[in-house]
């Protein structure tokens, strides 16, 4: 077995463990904090694919910004297991099942779909790098690019005019 | 890396994520897995655009790129969609002193 086989398999483990932790955890901080062990296991798998680019922007946006957010508004309501709203055990066991069934098709159309010969490349290839991501993002992509600085314009307007006191 | 391996990894987070939106009543929880099912499927663009950029790198020494720039621009909706998102949230609560999504089903009298 090879280092890269070694890496994903320890890496995709522990995104899958943290995942699980997000949706069991009775406590929502312990939630943020699962949650941000899985957002550093994928940036781990960007930068095994050699996306470096994504994998910093990963961390700094996903894991520092919005996580933060999270973890500011949970502490603003003062939230912890024993506000945690109860839901019926029954309710819960059938979402499960529902999420296993939809696990089970997906994974049951990919076993015999034509991939299996397929390869991703790991640890070369230069499109991840900063250079050509930047070079297509301001040749191809201006316009999306433009229309994205609008959107935050109007989330930033849209969050202050909902979160302001009084109405 | 076959490719399939990194299909099984992301559809795996994203019925997790699914799971956890069905099976928690808290909205911050709710909100954390449509994170995880957002980046469930970052993971999968990143992983489509290496394999398409392996097969195509001769023709094309830019081939791929396209997918890691749509993960950019989802990591920006992202951004912002839980700016506002999160802005209900703390309105929610304060209306009705509780994070409990059933509490929404006052919206419709």
């Amino acid at each position: 077995m090879s280092v890269t086989e070694i890496l994903f398999i320890f890496l995709s483990v522990l995104a899958v463990v943290g995942a699980i932790g997000v949706v069991v955890s009775k406590n929502p901080v312990f939630s943020v904090l699962w949650l941000i062990l899985t957002f550093f296991c994928i940036s781990g798998h960007y930068i095994l694919l050699n996306a470096q680019f994504l994998a910093v922007v990963n961390i700094i946006v996903y894991a520092g910004a919005i996580m933060v957010l999270f973890l500011f508004v949970i502490m603003l309501m003062n939230l912890n297991a024993d506000t945690e709203p109860k839901k019926n055990k029954w309710l819960k066991l059938v979402s499960v099942i529902a999420g296993g069934c939809m696990l089970l098709v997906l994974v049951a159309a990919l076993k015999d779909a034509e991939t299996a010969e397929t390869l991703a490349q790991t640890k070369t290839g230069d499109i991840g790098l900063i250079e050509h991501l930047g070079n297509a993002l301001f040749n191809q992509y201006v316009v999306p690019f433009e229309i994205s600085s609008v959107l935050f314009l109007s989330a930033m307007v849209g969050a202050v005019v909902i979160g302001k006191k009084g109405d | 890396m076959p490719i399939n391996y990194y299909i099984y990894l992301s559809i795996a987070l994203f019925c997790i994520g699914v799971v956890g939106v069905l099976t928690r009543r808290n909205a911050i929880i709710i909100f954390m897995c449509i994170e995880l099912m957002l980046n469930s499927v970052n993971l999968l663009l990143v992983a489509f655009s290496k394999m398409h950029h392996m097969q195509a790198a001769a023709t094309n020494a830019t081939a791929g790129i396209d997918g890691q720039l749509f993960v950019f621009f989802i990591m920006v909706v992202a951004a912002a969609e839980v700016s506002v998102g999160l802005a209900i949230i703390v309105m929610m609560f304060r209306n009705v002193h509780s994070v409990d999504v059933n509490f929404l089903n006052r919206l419709k009298h």
